[in-house]
């Protein structure tokens, strides 16, 4: 068979997962527009909304701006992650999933693939928000964000695994759905409660009693928790405790995705 | 040898039999063809083999593999080219052949080198950097094409390759289609339901009609059966019983004041047919096509759009649906 590298099947898995990626980074910088508008809505957030309630609240021992930052990255994050589902249903709308799923490779690996792509895209949006949350606060704009690398830093592998779980969900849903419409509409149900409920937007101290399970229960609120601990030196939680319940869920999600896509009609 | 081996290949979804214990072999080189109305199964048939879709029943082997339990080796020995675009047209030319040599393992130096080689055989050299959005249908086709034969695979798939085409990219494709056959030396197996080019591209046919194969020869032997000429006639009153007495008249089937007869020697014994059928409106005398053939064999023509049915008929059936 002309030429056809039969190498380990797991290292033409590994190739495989890379081919994919080169696909989903090429379209991200082919569409600018997607990054434009991921990062506009955050900033709105942080300045609009975070200056106008900021004036009113007080969080003891820092700014409210300072607080809601890591909630409006997860947010960030949560959203562009999630939304990055809907691809899997276009590829599947045009003939190209074929394309990929009649290659030398299983599924899983198709889906990790997509899940490593959509991650980098969401990845790119947080260090661009990160920076700017930097410049923001160096500036005095942000009162109480100290512009720290070390910080800054530690932020990066927390935001990655949250954006390598809520891709995962997101694929899910696109792989169960058959029209973009109907991705849009299961993945509104489920963003802004996901949102709401994570304490992005308020301190997880006094909650009422009918409100904290609901809080508990929601993936994102350990993923707001550790980006505090990291960012502002201070959570809720036991940052072991955040990171082990993250990790968790990555690799139920991951384990979901992978049969979803076994599963999927092509 | 064959390459090929079908084995009561079936195919149910919901209780509806798209492909019915098909069996068929295809031999090592050959170019053949399914040729079939819409919903007729060709596509369901290529789905499988190309391990996209499970059969119900039945399985196959490609190049020695099984489909059901070699799904991967199956995949490394076949190329396809599908009904529907699927390169990403975002990307381009070369972005989506890249993309392709990766999905199939290849080293970078192999994948370069075959990238140029398979750009100058469908002549889209020039277009490559170019993004496909920006590609006509024809040139998309040939990008896909260019693709389907880039690993170099033993069998290439083919779903309805000109579909939607205009006549001219028709032409071009069919041209490509022919020369990489020679160039390249594989087993091509098309699926079509336009009867011109599965008499100019193959070497064999299976009709198939509600998911069963109905005829399978070549075209010639085919046309062959179906014998001789045909020769349309419009006749309000035609005789019937006398054109019957003649003797020599194969096949009569008689439509709204149209008579179709099956003759040989037609040139010769046109007269004869004249005299008896009664007062005729107009005549028309023709070499057997293979339309001919799938009519012989179904009862029914191959425009006769089956479940499926053409945008065409289908946006008629919503208009009147919603008077």
């Amino acid at each position: 068979m002309g030429g056809t590298n039969h190498a380990l099947p797991i290292r033409d898995e590994i190739g495989g997962i890379g081919a994919i990626w080169y696909r989903e980074w090429k379209v991200f910088l082919r569409e600018k527009s997607r990054i434009v508008a991921s990062i506009v809505s955050p900033i709105l957030w942080l300045l609009v909304f975070g200056g106008g309630l900021g004036q009113n609240v007080t969080i003891p021992g820092t700014g409210y701006q300072a607080f809601i930052f890591p909630g409006i990255l997860a947010q960030a994050v949560l959203f562009s992650s999630v939304f990055f589902g809907v691809y899997i249903v276009w590829d599947r709308k045009i003939d190209f999933l074929k394309e990929v799923l009649v290659a030398p490779m299983s599924r899983t690996s198709v889906f990790l693939g997509k899940v490593i792509g959509g991650a980098t895209d969401s990845i790119v949006q947080s260090i661009i928000l990160l920076i700017l949350g930097a410049v923001l606060g160096a500036a005095g704009v942000i009162p109480g964000l100290q512009p720290r690398l070390l910080t800054f830093s530690a932020a990066l592998p927390i935001l990655a695994v949250t954006t390598g779980s809520l891709v995962s969900v997101g694929l899910i849903i696109g792989a169960l759905m058959e029209s973009p419409e109907g991705f849009q509409l299961v993945s509104s149900f489920l963003l802004f409660p996901v949102f709401f409920l994570s304490g992005a937007l308020f301190p997880l101290d006094r909650l009422p009693a009918w409100l904290e399970p609901l809080v508990l229960i929601d993936p994102l609120t350990y993923s707001v928790d550790a980006l505090r601990h990291a960012l502002l030196g201070s959570g809720h939680f036991a940052l072991g405790l955040d990171l082990g319940l993250m990790v968790a869920f990555l690799g139920v999600v991951v384990w979901m995705g992978s049969l979803a896509f076994r599963r999927m009609r092509v | 040898m064959a390459i090929i081996e079908v084995e009561h290949l079936t195919k149910e979804f919901d209780g509806l039999t798209a492909v019915n214990d098909l069996n068929l072999e295809i031999a090592d080189g050959e170019f053949f063809g399914l040729l079939g109305p819409n919903g007729a199964g060709k596509t369901t048939t290529l789905l499988m083999l190309t391990t996209l879709l499970r059969p119900t029943r039945g399985t196959a082997r490609v190049n020695g593999f099984d489909l059901v339990r070699q799904p991967r080796q199956v995949r490394n020995a076949i190329g396809i080219v599908f009904q529907d675009p699927s390169s990403d047209d975002t990307l381009t030319g070369y972005e989506n052949l890249k993309l392709h040599g990766m999905l199939y393992h290849m080293p970078a130096a192999l994948r370069e080198q075959r990238i140029r080689e398979v750009l100058a055989l469908v002549d889209l050299t020039d277009r490559k950097d170019q993004i496909v959005k920006h590609y006509s249908g024809g040139m998309r086709r040939r990008l896909e094409l260019a693709r389907g034969l880039m690993h170099r695979p033993r069998v290439l798939f083919l779903d309805e390759p000109t579909l939607g085409l205009d006549p001219q990219s028709r032409e071009h494709i069919w041209t490509y289609v022919e020369r990489l056959v020679v160039e390249a030396n594989i087993t091509v197996v098309l699926t079509t339901h336009y009867m011109e080019e599965a008499d100019r591209l193959c070497g064999r046919l299976a009709i198939i009609d509600h998911g069963r194969i109905v005829a399978l020869d070549s075209p010639a032997n085919l046309k062959r059966v179906v014998g001789g000429d045909i020769v349309t006639l419009g006749v309000q009153a035609p005789d019937l019983a006398a054109v019957t007495a003649l003797g020599f008249v194969d096949e009569i089937d008689h439509q709204d004041g149209v008579v179709k007869l099956t003759v040989r020697d037609a040139k010769v014994r046109l007269p004869r047919i004249l005299q008896a059928i009664g007062a005729v409106d107009w005549v028309e005398v023709h070499p057997a096509t293979l339309e001919d053939v799938f009519l012989h064999y179904t009862g029914h023509e191959i425009r006769d759009a089956g479940e499926e049915g053409g945008w065409a008929e289908r946006t008629m059936r919503y208009r009147s649906a919603t008077k």
